[in-house]
């Protein structure tokens, strides 16, 4: 065999491994060849209707009008401007989102133009604000809200409840999205006693139907409307909250920063509330979402809250 | 030259593929550092703050690159759940930038105020207990390291031979005035980097420890600052199509 090759071939490069291993020498095929041509012709077609070469300190844009594109930009005031560029990634990307716009404007328009009540009135209206609500809910709200809009005790008020801290008619609940909500309790551990809390701590317990010790929930029910401890100045009276300073609901069964469906014995339960009378609240910060969603947006968000997830007022 | 010799010799062989690649590189590399519109003009960027800069280097010490880029594309669907695209402006104090290519987790170009503080330091020790389908890890050392900022002075020297206008005399510091502000400038400048480092810490206190100055203060300070440099809202929705 390797004899026959040997005798029979030329196109090899004359090495020879073994005696018999040798290496052919054969030409490219030519469809290959050609192919490799053509990348040329296409390169040059290319440059033709591409950004292309660099010149000095700017670069070639292709031949003027042959790949042009035409999109809609909007001013920081609000005026939409028409304007043709070469092709570039940015125009076209404008041009994505200018369809986008388009295929979406006839919902948005709708949603901003209405009263926040009829919309949830409009059977088709309400798909397009569940389905795009429901994204904008995922990316944004659930990392904290959770994806249910449950909430996490300790961390964030549950959205699908008919309790508001905040409120929850659409305006308040568009307030509270476009400009955020930071509720502030300051830290009691310097201002009263460890007993005065351990009082006041039982009133809470007490004002919620939990276990609690009546004496003690006695002197805190009058701390509480001290000037003290001024517990009332932010919570009111009655200690039903304020919703303008967020200030929870005291006489309820909801719990947002003490732990109480978790404690398992009375003695945590205590602890808890013990902790957040001590401590204060501040870390709570629901973020502000005008400067990353646009009213449109917030608005078709604000019904989403109010009324696919349930419980607005 | 002979094609046998080349690939006979391997010193001439990996000589002339260096060359070769270096040739194409050039090619595609050196023109932009000439054309003007690389770098889009705009407002709002500036260099890190010491705290911000730290917490840079954990987040590259800690590999959070390997998930997450910071590198919003001009697409769609990348603006509508990220927001505008990134320029090339926005990490011209990046060195190295954290563009990255792979994506596991979220792009973080623009995660800057997105979340509280709060969220984001529970977020690191435990992702799971925000986000039950998180397949992210857990960083609980965070925030019990304290954060070590005895080089930071040289960290920022280092910074200034790249470029990065970190100031480190009278003069310079002046500059920055003019430039930044002189908030902003207060806080590149070297001479007072750990003063401003505490400072920054102290005031915000990033972690909820407020006895400690941790490594997981200086990574919260860098993520909350991540694309909120610059106002969009000044600019009309196609400002940046003029640079390309
Ligand atoms: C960083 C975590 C976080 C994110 C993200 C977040 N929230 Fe909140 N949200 C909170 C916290 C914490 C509160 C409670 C604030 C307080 O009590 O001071 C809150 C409160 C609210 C309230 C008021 C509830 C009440 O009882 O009055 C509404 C409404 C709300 N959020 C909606 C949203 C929407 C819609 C989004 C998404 C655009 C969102 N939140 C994203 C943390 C967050
Ligand atoms: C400066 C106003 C202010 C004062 C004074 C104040 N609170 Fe509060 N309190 C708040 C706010 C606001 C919240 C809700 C915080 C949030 O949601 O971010 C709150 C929440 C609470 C909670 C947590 C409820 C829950 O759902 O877990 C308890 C308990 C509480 N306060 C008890 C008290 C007691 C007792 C006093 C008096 C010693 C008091 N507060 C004084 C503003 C105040
Ligand atoms: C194994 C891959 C992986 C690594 C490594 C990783 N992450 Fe993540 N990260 C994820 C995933 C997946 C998510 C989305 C789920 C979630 O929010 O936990 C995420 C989410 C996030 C978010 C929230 C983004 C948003 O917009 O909701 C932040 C911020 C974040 N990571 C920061 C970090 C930081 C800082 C590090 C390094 C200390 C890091 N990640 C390391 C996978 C990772």
């Amino acid at each position: 065999m390797s004899q026959d090759n040997n005798t029979n071939t030329t196109n090899t490069t004359g090495h020879v491994w073994d005696n018999d291993l040798q290496e052919l020498d054969n030409p490219l095929p030519r469809w290959w060849i050609w192919g490799f041509y053509i990348t040329f012709v296409f390169t040059i077609v290319y440059w033709l209707f591409y950004p292309a070469w660099p010149i000095g300190d700017n670069y070639t844009k292709g031949v003027p009008g042959l790949n042009s594109i035409t999109y809609t930009a909007t001013q920081p005031n609000g005026e939409q401007v028409e304007k043709t560029t070469h092709w570039n990634m940015r125009s076209k990307f404008m041009v994505e989102m200018n369809e986008l716009q388009e295929a979406q404007k006839k919902w948005f328009d709708k949603v901003a133009a209405m009263p926040f009540e009829d919309v949830q009135k409009d059977a088709e209206l309400m798909q397009f604000v569940n389905s795009v609500g429901k994204t904008m809910f995922t990316d944004n709200c659930a990392p904290c809200h959770q994806q249910g809009a449950q909430g996490k005790i300790g961390f964030s008020p549950n959205l699908a409840d008919d309790h508001w801290q905040y409120g929850g008619t659409y305006q308040n609940i568009e307030e509270t999205i476009v400009a955020g909500r930071n509720g502030y309790m300051p830290p009691f551990k310097e201002v009263l006693q460890d007993e005065q809390i351990t009082q006041l701590a039982n009133y809470v317990l007490e004002m919620s139907g939990e276990p609690h010790d009546a004496e003690a929930s006695k002197a805190g029910a009058a701390l509480f409307r001290s000037e003290t401890a001024a517990c009332y100045y932010c919570h009111g009276e009655n200690a039903q909250g304020k919703i303008q300073m967020g200030s929870a609901n005291l006489t309820d069964k909801i719990w947002l920063w003490a732990d109480i469906p978790g404690s398992k014995t009375d003695a945590a339960k205590l602890a808890e509330v013990k902790r957040v009378i001590t401590g204060g609240l501040n870390r709570g910060v629901m973020p502000a979402w005008s400067g990353r969603l646009s009213p449109a947006q917030i608005k078709l968000l604000t019904v989403y809250v109010h009324d696919s997830l349930g419980g607005g007022k | 030259m002979k094609h046998d010799k080349i690939e006979r010799n391997l010193g001439i062989l990996a000589i002339l593929t260096m060359l070769a690649i270096s040739a194409g590189g050039m090619v595609e590399i050196v023109p932009l550092f000439f054309i003007k519109e690389t770098v889009e003009k705009v407002e709002g960027v500036r260099p890190y703050t010491p705290l911000e800069l730290r917490g840079r280097d954990i987040y590259i010490r800690e590999g959070c690159y390997l998930c997450h880029s910071q590198m919003i594309r001009p697409f769609r669907d990348e603006a509508l759940r990220y927001g505008h695209y990134s320029l090339a402006a926005e990490s011209k104090y990046d060195h190295p930038f954290q563009w990255g290519s792979k994506r596991t987790g979220p792009d973080l170009a623009r995660v800057g105020n997105k979340y509280s503080n709060e969220w984001q330091t529970q977020h690191l020790i435990a992702p799971r207990s925000l986000v039950p389908q998180s397949v992210m890890p857990n960083y609980p050392w965070l925030i019990k390291n304290a954060l070590d900022y005895s080089d930071i002075q040289k960290r920022m020297l280092a910074l200034r031979t790249t470029g990065v206008p970190y100031s480190n005399s009278q003069a310079e510091y002046e500059r920055n005035v003019t430039e930044f502000g002189a908030d902003v400038a207060k806080q590149l400048h070297i001479p007072d980097a750990e003063k401003n480092l505490i400072g920054q810490e102290q005031l915000n206190n990033y972690d909820g420890k407020a006895d400690q100055v941790t490594e997981m203060d200086a990574l919260v300070s860098y993520l909350q600052v991540l694309g909120t440099m610059v106002d969009f809202k000044k600019y009309a929705d196609d400002e940046f199509v003029k640079y390309r």
